[in-house]
């Protein structure tokens, strides 16, 4: 029995859309279970109180000024060491085996298990630098992780400027340096700026690389160094729903909460950012 | 100035180079730790011996449980997630109407910035107990259970690298087939799927590479068993997780932390070989 | 009167230019007298555009470029002597599609003298301002510097970047098809600025308009795919062209 075409392509349409659903159902999902269960807990004392009695109670605020730290840190690495990457990919670098693998080790990086990163920091600042577990070996092996990221989306950025801009500023004279910083990166920038905050949710969400490097559960003060351990969001929404027992899940659920919220209030100023330029375009 | 001009252009270039810097150094750690363990244990031993009993005395390190648990997780998740992925991915491309598609990929976006280890979190409060019930087993955490939660890890990456290499298919193709009466399924399945195939078969080893990598969410409702798998509806222990689960007990030069290191190379080397795979199947498609 | 023969600004000397395999300029050799107009003609893909980026080194930013030969540039070679950001502050170029940067009027125009360092607000209010009357914009656009540069017509954008590159003051302004995407009225603008600017500056025109090389140019040249095939004194060419593919491409049997 042969069905009509247009039959089919009806069918298929529809299946194929209740499989897209699938796929974006559960973020809706998430997000109505953690705010629902989760915004209980919040409240002033929650997001800017030390913890007390093992975390029962008090709040959660070493965690998150933990994560801010480590954030800023990896950032502080991660966008010049990208963006000058990403400058020479888009503006120096020939076609030749050099650069091609170049494009490979980024993405290797890219694809790098969240959990051999924290191995890396380990050995590598921990141990060998001698770091410590410490926030600057967490923001470094942080930094290294988003590394690509930052790396991509600069690139593209620098790679939609037109041609004949760099053309124009050469012919007036400028030196290569000068035609970058001055006819290439200004309207680059908001994309930069895009793939800079997108590696920022990333920081602040991951835990593997943090584990190793500088996380603690319990340390109901602030850190006073970049040589101190830290508490993190993340790490300590691991510990609470799996080590600790007795906490109103109601905590629990408010950390998730908050490490939400910030990753992706993050997203969404990243993509704002980059459709309001895209629309806005100069040129 | 020249000398400003030359000193900015030689902090490009370093920077330019230093991926590949960084990769390097990563795979020499890791070997300049996890090596030292196979001066006491054979890598075959380490490969293919039954026993994860690390603490022990005297300690055994066979991963192959470890990864048989990776194995049946990422089989699992793969299962679930490449049909989905790959129907998301079409529809988005090809039928979804222009706006419906940017809400659509922002959801996908989304899902994909959703830290893994509040993906966990929520696995073990909603997904856990559900599987516990549903299919009558002494406890929810399972390689089933892992398998569902990182099918959605994996579906973003899915979705949108092959949606990429649906959009990359040359117009004309598309207009050929019209040109001839064909319906716009009719192209898809015969026409633009064909042509996309090799981006879409990237995507989906992009897809597996993340799962095999994933750490906390898979973590948090696996269980906690590194013993042989018994069978799907049973805990496991994956690769990343033994390692995430064990570093902060072990012993620094002990033939534990050593270990540990070791399964990051396989990590390491796992993920290396898909990587490098699926931009062999970008490339050639380009051509 | 004893007549004295113009000095030489730029020499090139047996030159050879390819992309990869692919030779687009084979064997050129021709003088550029100071102060005078050099109006090449010729089909497409002859190696026109290429002869100019040439000229100035811009070339070197296409991939794959290989160069052979020597351009001397008062007496300086090029690519020996010379570097090239130096180079180009010297010979300027004007494009066949108007670049205007993304900024205002004024920022365009003082765009290569502050990349000099020139700093002071006053002195380079002068430039500009000098640099647009040059380039017969001034009158247009004395209260509208602080317009952005996009907004302005075609033929305005064209003259705005004549003001830019004459800003940087060099000697030598190479023009590619400037008039190409333009209407009659701005070309017949630009053509009188031609007129104008050859007393202080030497010029090299490429263009596609045998009429407009033949209106503007003291000398003339005829490229075909990648050769030189004859050069001389305008009026020569026109009337009296020595090659019959100088005389085909003229009277239009191909081209």
């Amino acid at each position: 029995m042969k069905i009509d075409p247009k039959i089919s392509q009806k069918i298929a349409f529809t299946l194929l859309l209740l499989a897209t659903l699938v796929v974006i159902l559960p973020v809706a999902l998430v997000i109505v279970v953690i705010v629902k269960e989760g915004i209980g807990a919040i409240n002033w004392e929650f997001l800017t109180a030390m913890p007390r009695s093992g975390m029962r109670a008090g709040g959660i605020l070493p965690a998150i000024v933990g994560t801010f730290y480590l954030v800023l840190g990896a950032i502080l690495f991660a966008l010049p060491v990208g963006l000058f990457s990403a400058i020479y990919l888009a503006e120096y670098a020939k076609d030749n085996w050099l650069n091609r693998a170049v494009r490979l080790a980024i993405i290797n990086l890219a694809g790098v298990p969240s959990v051999v990163f924290g191995l890396f920091g380990l050995a590598l600042f921990v141990t060998f630098f001698r770091f410590g577990a410490s926030i600057l070996a967490g923001s470094l092996t942080l930094g290294l992780m988003i590394l690509p990221v930052v790396i991509t989306s600069s690139r593209e950025a620098l790679d939609a400027v037109p041609k004949s801009f760099r053309q124009v500023s050469l012919s007036l004279g400028a030196t290569k340096v000068q035609t970058i910083r001055y006819a290439v990166l200004p309207h680059a920038l908001p994309g930069i700026l895009t793939g800079t905050i997108l590696g920022i949710g990333r920081a602040a969400g991951e835990t593997a690389p943090i584990l190793f490097t500088v996380a603690a559960f319990y340390l109901p003060r602030l850190p006073k160094s970049i040589f101190d351990q830290a508490m993190a969001l993340p790490y300590h929404l691991y510990v609470l729903s799996t080590q600790v027992p007795n906490v109103d899940s109601k905590i629990r659920y408010g950390t998730a909460l908050v490490l939400l919220a910030i990753v992706l209030t993050m997203n969404l100023v990243a993509v704002a950012i980059r459709s309001h330029f895209r629309k806005k375009k100069k040129w | 100035m020249r000398f400003k001009e030359k000193s900015v252009e030689f902090l490009i270039r370093v920077c330019g180079v230093a991926s590949i810097f960084i990769v390097a150094l990563i795979f020499l750690f890791l070997l300049k730790e996890g090596i030292q363990l196979f001066g006491r244990v054979s890598a075959v031993d380490f490969l293919f011996g039954r026993n994860w009993y690390p603490i022990s005395e005297p300690g055994e390190f066979g991963i192959l449980p470890l990864i048989l648990g990776t194995l049946l997780v990422t089989l699992g998740a793969s299962i679930l997630s490449i049909p989905f992925g790959v129907a998301a991915a079409v529809y988005i491309s090809e039928v979804a109407p222009a706006r419906f598609k940017e809400v659509l990929k922002s959801g996908i976006e989304l899902l994909a910035a959703i830290p893994s280890v509040v993906l966990g979190f929520i696995g073990m409060v909603t997904i856990v107990p559900w599987v516990k019930a549903a299919f009558k087993v002494p406890t929810g955490l399972t390689a089933f259970t892992g398998s569902l939660l990182l099918a959605f890890m994996a579906m973003p990456t899915i979705v949108s690298i092959a949606e990429d290499a649906l959009h990359s298919v040359p117009k004309s193709y598309k207009e050929g087939a019209y040109a001839l009466g064909a319906t716009r399924w009719q192209t898809i399945r015969r026409v633009i799927l064909p042509a996309a195939s090799s981006g879409i078969l990237a995507a989906i080893m992009l897809g597996i590479g993340r799962v095999v990598g994933e750490t906390m969410a898979v973590m948090m409702v696996t269980g906690n068993s590194p013993s042989m798998p018994r069978g799907f509806f049973y805990p496991v222990r994956t690769l990343t997780a033994t390692v995430a689960a064990e570093m902060g007990e072990t012993v620094q030069g002990s033939d534990h932390y050593f270990a540990l290191f070791a399964i990051g190379i396989v990590l390491f080397l796992i993920t290396f070989a898909v990587n490098m795979a699926a931009d062999l199947f970008l490339h050639r498609k380009k051509k | 009167m004893v007549k004295t023969e113009p000095p030489t600004k730029i020499s090139v000397k047996k030159l050879f230019v390819s992309y990869g395999t692919k030779t687009v300029l084979r064997d050129i050799s021709l003088e550029i007298p100071a102060n005078q107009v050099l109006s090449i003609i010729g089909p497409a893909n002859s190696g026109k555009t290429s002869f100019l980026k040439t000229l100035n080194r811009l070339i070197e930013t296409e991939s794959d470029c290989s160069i052979a030969g020597e351009v001397f540039f008062d007496g300086r070679e090029i690519r020996r002597d010379l570097d090239p950001a130096e180079l180009r502050r010297k010979i300027g170029i004007i494009f066949a599609l108007p670049v205007p940067l993304p900024m205002t009027v004024f920022e365009n125009v003082v765009y290569g003298p502050r990349r000099q360092g020139v700093r002071q607000k006053k002195k380079l209010k002068e430039i500009a301002e000098q640099a647009l009357r040059e380039a017969y914009l001034w009158d247009e656009m004395k209260d509208r510097l602080d317009e952005f540069a996009l907004k302005l017509s075609g033929g305005q954008q064209q003259r705005l970047c004549i003001a830019r590159t004459l800003a940087v003051r060099p000697d030598v302004i190479l023009f590619d098809e400037p008039c190409s995407a333009l209407d009659p009225i701005s070309t017949a603008k630009i053509e009188e600025a031609m007129g104008i600017l050859k007393e202080h500056y030497t010029i090299v025109l490429v263009t596609n308009n045998t009429k407009q090389a033949a209106r503007v140019g003291d000398q003339t040249a005829f490229f075909l795919s990648g050769d030189l095939v004859e050069i001389g004194p305008t009026g020569k060419i026109f009337t009296a062209p020595a090659d019959q593919r100088t005389e085909d491409y003229i009277v239009g049997r191909f081209g």
